[in-house]
């Protein structure tokens, strides 16, 4: 029968040997070669969009990479689904949205108005094109906003 | 109560009782906002009050273990607490910096990182408040007579869910590595120390409930801590499936995802198991439903439910859906609200000396409590599931999808209308046991 001692080993042991290995793995999925986060990619633009992304709270709502609170559309690879939709024009409706002084209410659910500038709304839009260029081990076609825009077009 | 000085544990969850019901406040304000009533838009946009929600969660259950600890930790190392004014400082800094943090959000100052949207600058704070707290408890339980294994596992918790709120704090340029270490903290805190704390309150409860020996309680313990760890660790791969990083996490998130339920089912079958052994019948009921709830739903919330989403064939589908709301109210409910009620309810009439074991308010709030949850659940695993087709396999527009699953919301409010009367019924409770007393030192459990 088990002994206190052994039980004390097996999860000292335990959790040793797997925070060991959860480590080594994160070295390992950053490391050149295995790294696919589209890091390369990152330019002043985008840091810029990020920071009104987190400033603003747009989680709270939307998901992105699918992370966030399933209110609002998911908007990774918003870009091109917005260009398919309104014939190349998708950056110039992000736009308006963001710069919007009233809340933007389509099918219902209000956003808040951010009335950004067009350099603040610039910058959101360079982040969601790098978001849309990563790897992301076959969910983009999940989500395939493209084929979605197709179908429903 | 053996101690003077486990009387501020009281405080703690008075604290965590007033959070919780603003949680639920705001989790309404989402639910009628999902049907169409978001009449309050204007002053809690729906980004607000869900991190709102989420943040009062945190707080609410941090607030319950701190009191769980500063009752648990005098009663096993057999002395008083080391200091009790600054522990009464730390509940009170708590307390403003969780209240500040929520004003904060309202006027859009935060960081908009999921679950962890507190500022920069509170986050300093929250650090100097946890340091504070974890100095009080380690030093009473270095200082004390004796250091039990339960002690050791709900303050070796506490310690590391501290060291782990670190990796959140280190500011990133790429959303991927953003989100990589955000889950450090949120997954390894939830699906790792938060548990072994969980298994830390539950192991005190079942020896004082069971009077099974300690012994026996504290090998099991070890073990159910042990395949936590050996199997939420690398877990937390299951994260990481889709937000941009390499393959090799599918391969070890989904492997040991699947492990997790395992370390659930094992603190289900251990506190069912220790009841039936047990030969003392303490009359303390309502401390009894609400453990063996806590670890039973616990197993269906986060072990069964999270098993389903978590393998990586399934998760491409449900990953950014409500599948992921549906499992994270019954995980959290199950595994950590209902072991702080569960200790609440356990030390509340040793506190105060009022000896309400067995009332049918309390009976009718466990139950309450737990029917709404799990129609929540259901609620939001329909309405999850049929986003999950409509959306993900028949390529539907996200917006006209939630037009179709919105009646889901309405059931949803429905639930949490029978949720929240179970939990009123148990503050009502809770009041009615009145203030702390040195005299409850005198009378024998």
């Amino acid at each position: 029968m088990l002994s206190k001692k052994q039980a004390r080993a097996f999860f000292l042991g335990g959790t040793l040997v797997t925070f060991l290995i959860f480590i080594g793995l994160t070295i390992y999925s950053f490391s050149k070669g295995n790294d696919q986060t589209n890091r390369e990619n990152l330019t002043a633009d985008v840091v810029r969009g990020k920071e009104i992304w987190e400033s603003n709270n747009c989680m709270g709502c939307h998901t992105l990479l699918g992370e966030g609170a399933y209110y609002a559309p998911e908007l990774t690879k918003v870009v091109d689904r917005l260009n398919i939709r309104y014939d190349g024009n998708g950056e110039e409706v992000i736009k308006s949205i963001l710069m919007s002084p009233s809340p933007w209410q389509l099918n219902g659910r209000k956003m808040v108005a951010y009335g950004m500038t067009e350099q603040e709304a610039g910058d959101v839009i360079a982040f969601f094109k790098w978001i849309g260029k990563i790897d992301l081990n076959g969910f983009d076609r999940v989500i395939s906003p493209l084929a979605k825009e197709k179908m429903n077009k | 109560m053996k101690y003077k000085s486990q009387k501020v544990a009281y405080w703690f969850f008075a604290l965590s009782m007033l959070l919780l019901v603003l949680q639920i406040v705001y989790g309404f304000v989402m639910g009628f906002a999902r049907i169409g009533f978001d009449n309050l838009h204007e002053f809690v946009p729906f980004n607000v009050a869900r991190a709102v929600h989420t943040n009062l969660l945190v707080v609410w259950l941090l607030s319950g273990f701190m009191g769980a600890a500063y009752y648990i930790i005098p009663e096993e190392a057999q002395r008083e607490l080391v200091n009790v004014k600054l522990a009464y400082v730390q509940l009170i800094s708590l307390a403003l910096v969780g209240v500040t943090a929520i004003v904060g959000f309202h006027f859009n100052i935060w960081e908009g990182r999921k679950f962890l949207e507190i500022p920069r600058p509170l986050d300093y704070l929250v650090v100097v408040n946890v340091l504070l707290f974890l100095g009080l408890i380690l030093t009473t339980l270095f200082k004390g007579k004796r250091q039990t294994t339960t002690a050791l596992v709900l303050s070796m918790g506490l310690l590391f869910a501290a060291l782990l709120y670190l990796p959140g704090m280190i500011p990133f340029d790429s959303q991927v590595t953003d989100s990589f270490f955000r889950w450090w903290v949120v997954h390894l805190w939830v699906e790792g120390v938060w548990e072994l704390i969980m298994g830390g309150i539950l192991s005190f409860l079942l020896i004082k409930l069971t009077g099974v020996d300690r012994e026996v309680i504290e090998k099991w313990l070890y073990v159910i801590v042990g395949l936590t760890f050996l199997s939420g660790v690398l877990g937390t791969g299951h994260h990481y499936y889709y937000i941009g990083v390499n393959k090799i996490w599918i391969i070890v998130g989904g492997i040991f995802s699947a492990l997790e339920p395992l370390a659930f089912l094992a603190m289900a079958l251990f506190a069912v198991n220790m009841y039936r052994k047990g030969e003392k019948k303490h009359p303390n009921k309502l401390a009894l439903y609400w453990t063996l709830g806590a670890a039973i739903t616990s197993f269906v919330g986060a072990g069964l439910l999270g098993f389903a989403h978590t393998l990586p064939q399934t998760n491409i589908y449900t990953h950014g859906t409500l599948v992921t709301a549906m499992h994270g109210h019954l995980a959290f409910w199950g595994a950590y609200g209902m072991i702080v009620l569960a200790i609440i309810s356990y030390s509340l009439p040793n506190l105060t000396g009022r000896k309400l074991y067995d009332s049918s308010r309390g009976r009718m709030a466990f139950w309450l409590a737990n029917i709404g949850m799990l129609g929540m659940t259901v609620a939001f695993g329909v309405a999850g599931v049929a986003q999950v087709y409509l959306e993900r396999k028949f390529k539907m527009d996200f917006m006209l999808v939630q037009k179709e699953i919105a009646i889901h919301f309405v059931v949803l409010v429905l639930c949490a209308s029978i949720f929240a009367t179970g939990i009123v019924l148990y503050i009502i409770d809770f009041y009615k046991h009145g203030r702390p007393t040195d005299e409850a030192l005198e009378i024998n459990e």
